[in-house]
């Protein structure tokens, strides 16, 4: 069952489109994720979803209860809609307890049960009640966050980048926290960021925004394998594009014989493969196997446990210029250095792009 | 309104229409707030539209007149060569002050910065009576420059010292790297970035200057403030005293333009209010601290040694028959009175237009908030004026009363108030009212557990400046309080014009001592805005 739908909805400031016509649809208790570079319009929609701002056009249903069509707007208080922005923006005039429990109706020992469950689960340690949010880091500040827009129990939970103000390393164990917190609390949510590995770790469900659009949205393994297109592909992570000439499942290319996951015949078309589909094996001195390809390296970038290395593929005729450019993961401490001659092959399907 | 329409219709209708005005100010709140933003503005046009209206009805004829004769010609020299006087001196005063106790070794930073402020806490018309009445001779132009100097060089050094604290040390790491030598980094690097405070603070008081009475009648030395009232008092509201108000508005204004040209139209780029590092502390030599103590010294003997010497010594001979509880007790009350009074009023109607210059800034908002600064920024007695004028003709049952002396207060302060409110609104994000609103809280609600708890510290030290003015405000209270107010400083007036020196001591402590908390709210303020 889908807990939010939404249908065609389109905002427009002025002359400037913020979303046109976004349909889609969050399945009861999965985690959606919508993900685009700044400015696609994300925020918008999920603003949106809150209740702070109203389409122009569309409609925004919840649990099958209308929030927003052409006639009827649930205003933000009524909607029952949790929401975390980037900042955390608790109440700067209340303690840490006041402002977990802002959203309770209930008073004197129940209420203060119920924050302290609520602190609990967020693992705050229950002697921070009577802190002020200045007292507090940024990761306790996000935990407070997420307590205080638990406590009403809301149908939906709407995530506004609520990591990126962290740092790197506390970024990944709090993802790790709300995304248990949120399944073992049951709560339909919706996380909005630009950061592409953020968005493929913690969502069921990947929804891609760009230009105002919702370009394609599915399983986040899907949408890594399976991009609609070459700028999908390119913001979901490395990708090496490179035209081939499809034939019976088949992409003949600068990488030779490649299989390919959809059939379409004596086709030219765009090809992609991921950085990690990509093998590099030590160049024998006599060249036995059939598959792959001759190649040199030319760059090496060593960042730790990966390097992502540079290889120049051999000009498949002679005479033409130099072989084109890829990039090839390798472990960080066994990669070839540059000047070296290695064998490139293949792993797996390359992906073919629909014509555009 | 589509909604009006029939259904049919109102679908066809773009829909966007329909919901363009939602937003922060989604239906009749929105048209409240801006409504009574444009009302306050329309007040505060007032003074402009008198300045204007006595004009076309006086008739060129009749204007030339009194504005082209000798006696105009005299005040107009005499003003202009105060201010051009004056200000120069301030500036140099303040900068070299400023730049002792923030950017050198001076034993003592702290306190002469202390001292250096303190002299806002004495009214410009204290300064003037302890002048006088320590050197009765002293009149004129030398004299009123002297007074001016002491009474108004603090509007340059805290502007002056905050900026000091605040630019980035690693400007001038880069200048010096750049081969410039120290003073060169100085007069190239720090004194460009200095532009801004330092107009600033020269226009405030040039505009000080313009507008003051008490100080310059003390003395006497006429501008056109003095020339205006006395004028007034003879002929009461004539052709006469309204025509020279109308070339002092000229002159403020005059004074606006030059100083927005002179800020120019370059931006100096914001440093971040948290520049880790510690500004460069000169080390000076033991002559140079010596000079530097002497100019500290001898500024703070004159600014505060000399009035407060002079208080002392009066109060001392006037003993405790100076203190005539009868007269200075309903003083004291009916300053705090009034000055509670339009500080509540000032505050409350310039909470809509900060609220707007917040919450949605436009064209609109701009427009009201340069109504509000251009009448602020005119005379006291060319607003009261006004509102003589205004209410003899148009609103006679408030003429000569007290809602009338708060309209001049709300027209005059309303900036101060201004300032505070929107930086405490500011304190308080549209998020955080709508987080309350997603926790279930309706909008009406959300700004009152929210927005209004957060804004009223801003609120309250607005209203806390409208009130410390009001206190010490001479001016417009003479021209415009009913028969039997008396103030602190219409009291004080009182007592001095009858060359009762004595008798006047105590209203200007009383007046001092409630002035100190403003002065230290205005050093608190400039420290914090250093970020300290």
């Amino acid at each position: 069952m889908n807990a939010l739908e939404l249908h065609a909805i389109s905002k427009s400031y002025g002359d400037h489109q913020a979303l046109e016509s976004i349909n889609l649809s969050v399945p009861a208790g999965s985690r959606t994720v919508i993900v685009g570079p700044s400015g696609s319009g994300k925020t918008t929609l999920l603003r949106m979803i809150a209740g702070f701002e109203f389409p122009d056009t569309g409609r925004l249903l919840l649990n099958g209860q209308t929030l927003v069509d052409e006639t009827h707007e649930v205003p933000a208080h009524q909607r029952l809609i949790g929401y975390v922005p980037q900042d955390g923006a608790l109440f700067p005039h209340m303690t840490v307890a006041a402002n977990i429990g802002f959203g309770l109706t209930n008073k004197g020992s129940k209420r203060s049960e119920r924050i302290a469950e609520l602190m609990d689960s967020v693992a705050l340690d229950a002697n921070m009640a009577n802190r002020w949010p200045h007292e507090l880091s940024g990761g306790q500040q996000q935990r407070v966050a997420l307590a205080r827009a638990l406590a009403q129990q809301p149908r939906l939970m709407l995530l506004d980048e609520p990591f990126s103000a962290l740092d790197t390393g506390l970024r990944g164990a709090m993802r790790k926290m709300v995304a248990r917190l949120l399944s073992d609390a049951g709560v339909t949510t919706i996380l909005v960021t630009h950061d592409q590995s953020e968005a493929l770790s913690f969502a069921d469900q990947l929804a891609v925004m760009r230009d105002g659009r919702l370009v394609q949205s599915g399983h986040p393994l899907d949408l890594y394998r399976y991009p609609d297109d070459e700028q999908t592909a390119l913001f979901l992570g490395d990708a090496v594009v490179m035209p081939a000439r499809i034939e019976a499942g088949w992409a003949h290319c600068d990488l030779g014989r490649i299989p390919v996951n959809n059939h379409r015949n004596n086709s030219a078309a765009q090809i992609m493969l991921r950085p990690e589909q990509l093998q590099l094996v030590s160049a024998q001195p006599s060249p036995t196997e059939a598959t792959g390809c001759r190649a040199v390296v030319t760059d090496r970038d060593f960042s730790g446990n990966t390097c992502t290395l540079t290889v120049e593929l051999e000009a498949p005729t002679a005479g033409d210029q130099a072989g084109r450019s890829l990039m090839v993961r390798s472990s960080g401490m066994y990669a070839p250095p540059a000047g070296s001659a290695v064998h490139v092959s293949t792993i797996g399907h390359a992906h073919v792009f629909s014509d555009v | 309104m589509p909604e009006t329409l029939p259904g049919s219709v109102a679908t066809a209708m773009p829909s966007n229409l329909r919901r363009r005005s939602r937003g922060v100010f989604a239906g009749r709140g929105g048209v409240w707030v801006i409504g009574l933003s444009v009302l306050v503005s329309l007040l505060s046009l007032l003074p402009i539209a008198f300045v204007i209206g006595v004009s076309i009805q006086t008739g060129w004829a009749a204007i030339v007149p009194l504005v082209f004769r000798p006696r105009v010609a005299e005040l107009l020299i005499n003003t202009v060569l105060l201010v051009v006087i004056t200000i120069p001196l301030c500036v140099m005063l303040g900068l070299a002050l400023a730049w002792l106790t923030e950017r050198t070794n001076l034993p003592g930073r702290r306190g002469w910065s202390l001292l250096a402020t303190a002299p806002l806490a004495v009214p410009a018309f204290v300064h003037s009576y302890a002048w006088v009445s320590l050197v009765p001779p002293i009149h004129g132009l030398f004299a009123g420059v002297l007074v001016s100097v002491i009474a108004y060089f603090p509007f340059l050094y805290l502007p002056i010292a905050a900026t000091l604290r605040r630019l980035d040390p690693a400007i001038e790491d880069v200048g010096e790297s750049l081969g410039l030598k120290p003073w060169a980094v100085f007069f190239r690097v720090v004194l460009p970035q200095l532009r801004l405070a330092i107009c600033g603070g020269a226009l405030l008081v040039g505009l000080h200057l313009l507008a003051e009475y008490g100080l310059y009648a003390m003395i006497r030395f006429d501008t056109f403030t003095t020339a205006i009232f006395d004028q007034f008092k003879s002929t009461f509201n004539g052709p006469a005293a309204n025509m020279l108000a109308s070339v002092l508005a000229l002159c403020c204004l005059a004074m606006l333009t030059a100083e927005s040209a002179a800020r120019g139209t370059a931006r100096y780029a914001r440093v971040g209010s948290g520049s880790a590092r510690a500004q460069r502390v000169v080390r000076l030599g033991s002559w140079d601290i010596a000079l530097g103590l002497l100019l500290q010294g001898i500024t703070c003997a004159l600014a505060l040694g000399v009035p407060l010497i002079t208080l002392g010594k009066w109060l001392i001979a006037g003993g405790s028959e100076v203190w005539q509880l009868d007269d200075l007790l309903p003083a004291l009350q009916q300053t705090l009175q009034l000055g509670a009074a339009g500080a509540v009023l000032t505050t409350c109607a310039a909470i809509p237009i900060a609220w707007l210059s917040i919450r949605s800034p436009g064209r609109l908002q701009r427009v009201l908030e340069s109504c509000n600064y251009i009448t602020s920024s005119l005379p006291g007695i060319v607003v009261a004026l006004a509102l003589v004028t205004f209410t003899i003709h148009f609103a006679r049952p408030i003429y000569q009363t007290t809602i009338t002396v708060l309209l001049a207060y709300l027209l005059m302060f309303l900036p101060r108030a201004l300032v505070s409110l929107r930086a405490g609104i500011a304190q308080a994000p549209v998020e955080l009212e709508n987080i309350a609103r997603s926790l279930g809280r309706s909008p009406g609600r959300a700004l009152w557990l929210i927005t209004l708890r957060l804004a009223a510290p801003g609120a309250a030290a607005g209203a806390a400046l409208v009130f410390l003015a009001i206190t010490n405000e001479l001016t417009a209270t003479l021209l415009l309080a009913p028969n039997g107010t008396r103030t602190l400083a219409t009291g004080f007036w009182a007592m001095t014009s009858e060359i009762d020196y004595a008798a006047a001591a105590p209203y200007a402590l009383l007046m001092i001592l409630l002035s100190l908390p403003l002065t230290g709210l205005l050093y608190h303020q400039s420290k914090r805005t250093a970020g300290r």
